[in-house]
């Protein structure tokens, strides 16, 4: 009875004399980084000639479990869909993935950033232009 | 006339920097039973007021005075008031009749290290420990939530269990030393620690000690996964810093008594006594963080069963012990 109490105290005190091995991250100095498979904020993808991947089929926001995601579909000149609007609610969002797995486009990206803070409800509803990679230029 | 003046300037002195010292230990306190605690679970703790964190208990202190104080509606207000003081004043008021020095003597005069010596020092601060537990039944009653009601009983049957054993395990001592007084007690451990003749009654003391001042694993009065915050969860601001003030009082206290008891009070060669004294008590202190970061709470019949049933039994037996050998020696 008494031995395992010593051992409790024996390994509390190893750490106690060990100060520089801590497990603390001091976040806003040091910054975690994600692993590679990461679900943090989405991205709507463009394909090489920077057209956006995104053909507003709806799959994503039918398949998503806390439906945050909005979207309204409409056609280009050459007949081809899009999207017109595309809000993901991101105080709803659980970060589940699914509109990544269904997407039949590739059109939809969980991506690496957490820091997703705002003090205002509004801004957590995040549109297209937000969410959309931006155009790079061409060279 | 002139005698008394100076005795009285002499006593108000005393009494301000023991007072002045005790607060600011008590607040360091705080900061370093984080740290400690931190460190042992591998954390860091509080790191971002101050260099690591060292004005933390200013800052602390400074919100706890701006928070807001919430007297709840259907609480008994004059007694809810009264009950962090009644809870606050005792544990600061024991430290009285610990000495912390020798005899020393300034232009001629000299000078004890001890607030007073009263010759029934040990049932003095017995006696006022004791009265702290009033604090804090009447701040769980006055509440009117039972959480704190529930606390406030636990912490009195508690307080019961293990008072007994707490007195019966210093009574070893005051055999061997055959005094009550504090000063006495430390003069006569000039040979040896009383620790290495009473090894069975500082075990006895130092868990009864734990039990006493509600600290973990004995903390069940503020058992947050049961009773939310025991006896103090209707309070808020300076009144709940008061009743943690006097928890972190009471600690000092019985590290205090226990030093004085069981390892030669101020004794100790090269350094000052009252160095030595800090010390040995700082060791003690660190003792009561260690055991907080180590072990889970007891369940309260476990308590109730160890109090009652083995801590009660081997306090008598390591009296009666002791009675033989000192007749028979």
């Amino acid at each position: 009875m008494i031995m395992p109490l010593i051992k409790g105290l024996a390994l509390t005190l190893k750490h106690y004399l060990n100060p520089f091995k801590v497990i603390t991250m001091q976040y806003p100095d040091e910054k975690w980084t994600p692993y590679p498979r990461f679900r943090g904020l989405h991205e709507l993808q463009r394909d090489e000639n920077g057209k956006e991947k995104c053909v507003a089929c709806g799959l994503c926001s039918t398949v998503c479990p806390a439906e945050c995601i909005e979207l309204e579909g409409d056609e280009n000149e050459q007949g081809e869909r899009f999207a017109k609007t595309y809000e993901i609610n991101m105080l709803r969002c659980i970060f589940c993935g699914y509109c990544e797995e269904v997407c039949p486009e590739e059109a939809i990206f969980l991506r690496q950033d957490y820091e997703l803070v705002s003090e205002n409800a509004k801004d957590h509803i995040y549109n297209k232009e937000k969410l959309l990679v931006p155009l790079k230029k061409k060279k | 006339m002139m005698e008394a003046l100076i005795f009285l300037v002499l006593a108000v002195i005393k009494v301000a920097v023991v007072i002045g010292v005790l607060l600011l230990i008590i607040a360091y306190l705080i900061w370093v039973e984080r740290k400690v605690m931190a460190h042992m679970q591998i954390r860091l703790g509080p790191m971002r007021v101050g260099w690591h964190g060292l004005l933390q208990p200013i800052a602390d202190g400074l919100k706890l005075i701006f928070k807001e104080d919430i007297i709840p509606a259907h609480a008994s207000k004059i007694v809810f008031v009264l009950a962090p003081v009644v809870a606050t004043v005792p544990a600061l008021l024991s430290i009285a009749v610990i000495p912390f020095g020798d005899t020393i003597s300034i232009l001629g005069r000299s000078i004890d290290m001890v607030i007073t010596d009263i010759n029934i020092g040990i049932l003095f601060v017995l006696a006022v420990t004791s009265v702290g537990i009033y604090g804090i039944i009447l701040g769980g009653w006055s509440s009117n939530n039972k959480y704190s009601l529930l606390g406030a009983l636990r912490s009195s049957a508690q307080m019961i269990s293990y008072e007994l054993s707490l007195g019966l395990s210093l009574i070893g001592v005051i055999m061997i030393s055959q005094s009550l007084s504090l000063v006495d007690i430390v003069n006569s451990q000039a040979k040896y620690w009383f620790v290495i003749l009473q090894p069975l009654g500082f075990l006895i003391y130092a868990i009864s000690a734990i039990a006493e001042t509600n600290r973990c694993p004995f903390d069940l009065p503020e058992a947050e996964t049961e009773l939310v915050a025991g006896f103090h969860t209707e309070y808020s601001s300076m009144k709940f810093a008061l009743f943690f003030m006097a928890e972190y009082a009471n600690i000092v206290t019985v590290s205090a008594v226990a030093v004085t008891f069981f390892f030669g009070g101020w004794r100790g060669p090269f350094l000052p006594p009252v160095v030595w004294f800090l010390i040995k008590m700082a060791l003690c202190i660190f003792f009561f963080i260690w055991l907080r970061s180590t072990y889970p709470r007891f369940r309260y019949d476990q308590l109730m069963k160890f109090g009652w049933k083995i801590l009660l039994p081997v306090a008598l037996a390591n009296i009666l012990i002791t009675g033989i050998v000192i007749v028979l020696v």
